[in-house]
């Protein structure tokens, strides 16, 4: 990596971040831990041993390519791995209950009330023929026993916490009578109607304008701080990486190749796929002059990996030993990557 | 625009029905004289005519066509030839007898339709689709006079437990009631299941689970409404060819409805009477599908947005 690299990385203008409310302390609860996990039909497995770990007031991020396994991973943490999919091995233990000793009424109540999940796409996630306050009441009325009439009250001041402008009526509104912006948060109010333990955020700003994406984000920092939730944010954005994260987990083709406090990972990216994300950056590409640089090839389908390292093929440092399956192993001290040649890079 | 909306759809309506009466009036007219059906052959030329003249077959055909649709807008539907009472008056004692059966019918129809639908659809690809989607098959394409052949087969002959033909007792409504139901269960049944699976796969059903809703709660509060929308059109022509519908099965089991009037006065040539139960069936088409177009904006906001964005 030239120097001019490694100062675009470290200077971008997303590298100024708002502080975050409280670095996590190492004996905050831990609230969800995924352990060796791998969802995948009888042919293919999307998401290979997973290992992550988020602690009360802690964020973090899940990063990668599009089909990498980031939404399955969220997915299966909060059982809901779709059809024809399973669970083929591993442990999701929220709250030190192993999830998979759960029945389907057990897990219901928890979702939405223990554990919440916000959507990409918030119009499409949103019922077209309910009105949102209705929508989000139904939460109140489900998880906490409130009539109709006071959970919807309370859906209300729901709306008005989201910086909703007008709660009152909005909350009559039906999806498509909002803007995006404002259907997102909508299923933040949703999700959080009930204050949960753990947020997990599946691309919530990936759809919209990169104003109103600013806004929530700043929105999901203070009303973390508020509850002290856990969150998980999907994203395959850095800039959102570097607003909102403690911690990082990059994916590849269902494997997590790194893990890292998020300034360790954007100092000292230690896998060479990160690094190729890093200089994919635009405002990477502006500062070396132009070209917007890519990483060759295409992620691997799930059926026909490549033996060994799944990223061998695309990788500007392949070499003999990586038909030899690396595995995730600490760098150095929290920073783990699943590179022969981890450490190696500057 | 809603107002607008209304009377676009009122306007179609009544030529609709215009459109009907003056058919059937025509096809009455040029397919045989009532006169020479219900006199004897021998009678006497004179009095031949002096029918004629009295029902006003005298005339020429746009007269009789341009009197007919005046006095019928005036509620006047003509004298029933055979028995010597307003026509209208004829039909009306036979619809509560229509009503209750075609009701009976329609109720079977909406509950073991969407029943068997959404239950198909909650479990796609088991036995218990399969079961569905046959007994579906089934309905849609058994010919409802078969049907109602082999109930009074199995129910009336083999094992004797209901009776066949008449409308005497509640007993009697059963075969009827439930062949129509079935008849037309499976088509409802079948659009419940393609409407439900739809739906089933949309992102806020997922939603749902998400925020914890047992699956009774996800299937009755978000899926049904979204659901309803093709199911309430199918439903809602179910609705109005009721008394449509009812005339084969009325036939068969004898039930006094107007449907079964409305074979006898074909065959006895009976115009007037014809004409008003025609008129009548017509009607309630017009009016249901007037409903059904209504309660859309109701069953999805969406598509009042729509309508009052064209109109701007």
């Amino acid at each position: 990596m030239t120097t001019l690299e490694v100062e675009a990385l470290s200077a971008g203008p997303n590298r100024q971040r708002t502080p975050v409310p409280r670095p996590p302390t190492p004996q905050a609860e831990t609230v969800l831990t995924v352990d060796g996990l791998t969802v995948g039909t009888a042919r293919a497995d999307l998401v290979i041993d997973v290992s992550i770990e988020v602690r009360a007031g802690e964020t973090l991020c899940l990063v990668g390519e599009s089909g990498c396994g980031k939404s399955l991973t969220c997915l299966a943490a909060m059982g809901l791995t779709p059809e024809p999919l399973t669970r083929k091995a591993g442990q999701i233990s929220f709250l030190g209950d192993d999830l998979s000793r759960l029945n389907e009424n057990q897990l219901a109540d928890i979702r939405g009330r223990d554990m919440a999940m916000i959507f990409q796409d918030a119009m499409a996630a949103l019922n077209p023929v309910r009105r949102v306050g209705m929508q989000i009441a139904e939460v109140l009325v489900v998880h906490r026993g409130l009539t109709w009439r006071q959970a919807e009250k309370q859906a209300i001041d729901l709306l008005a916490s989201v910086e909703i402008a007008d709660p009152q009526s909005r909350a009559k509104a039906y999806p498509h009578q909002l803007s995006g912006g404002m259907c997102q948060r909508v299923m933040i109010a949703m999700a959080l109607a009930c204050r949960p333990k753990l947020l997990i955020a599946d691309e919530a700003t990936t759809a919209l304008d990169v104003t109103t994406q600013a806004q929530i984000l700043k929105l999901m920092r203070e009303l973390q701080a508020e509850t002290g939730a856990a969150m998980i944010f999907v994203t395959h954005d850095l800039g959102v990486v570097a607003e909102i994260a403690d911690r990082v987990a990059v994916m590849y083709s269902g494997r997590v190749v790194e893990n890292a406090v998020v300034d360790d990972l954007f100092e000292g990216p230690q896998h060479p796929y990160t690094r190729g994300l890093m200089a994919c950056r635009l405002h990477a590409a502006s500062e070396s002059h132009g070209r917007i640089a890519a990483i060759e090839g295409t992620v691997p389908s799930p059926a026909r990996r490549p033996e060994g390292c799944s990223f061998r093929l695309r990788c500007p440092h392949a070499a003999e030993q990586c038909i030899e399956p690396p595995a995730l192993r600490p760098v150095r001290g929290g920073h783990w990557a699943a590179c022969h040649f981890a450490g190696d890079f500057a | 625009m809603r107002l607008q909306f209304i009377l676009a759809k009122l306007t179609r309506g009544c030529l609709t029905l215009l459109l009907a009466v003056t058919f059937v009036f025509i096809v009455l007219r040029v397919s045989g004289d009532p006169v020479a059906m219900m006199l004897p052959d021998d009678t006497p030329p004179a009095i031949v005519a002096e029918y004629r003249a009295a029902w006003g077959l005298d005339r020429s055909l746009p007269e009789q066509y341009v009197r007919y649709i005046w006095s019928a807008v005036q509620g006047d539907l003509g004298y029933s030839f055979r028995d010597d009472r307003p026509a209208l008056e004829v039909v009306l004692e036979r619809v509560p007898m229509t009503l209750l059966l075609g009701l009976s019918g329609f109720a079977i129809t909406v509950v073991v339709g969407l029943v068997t639908g959404i239950a198909a659809a909650l479990k796609r690809g088991t036995g218990i689709d399969h079961a569905a989607m046959a007994f579906s098959i089934f309905g849609h394409s058994m010919p409802n006079f078969f049907l109602a052949i082999l109930m009074i087969l199995l129910f009336s002959m083999m094992w004797r437990v209901l009776p066949s033909s008449g409308g005497a007792t509640w007993w009697h409504l059963i075969l009827p009631a439930v062949t129509l139901g079935i008849i037309n269960a499976g088509t409802v049944a079948r659009f419940t299941r393609s409407s439900m699976l739809e739906v089933l796969h949309q992102p806020y059903m997922r939603t749902a689970r998400a925020k914890g809703l047992k699956l009774t709660r996800r299937v009755v509060a978000h899926a049904i409404p979204n659901a309803a929308i093709p199911v309430v059109t199918v439903l809602g022509l179910r609705l109005g060819s009721l008394i449509a519908g009812a005339v084969v099965v009325e036939t068969v089991f004898a039930w006094p409805g107007i449907g079964l009037m409305l074979v006898n006065a074909v065959g006895q040539r009976d115009l007037p009477v014809v004409q008003t139960i025609v008129l009548l069936v017509a009607l309630t088409m017009v009016l249901t599908n007037f409903i059904v177009d209504l309660t859309y904006g109701w069953l999805d906001p969406r598509i009042e947005t729509r309508e009052a964005k064209e109109d701007r």
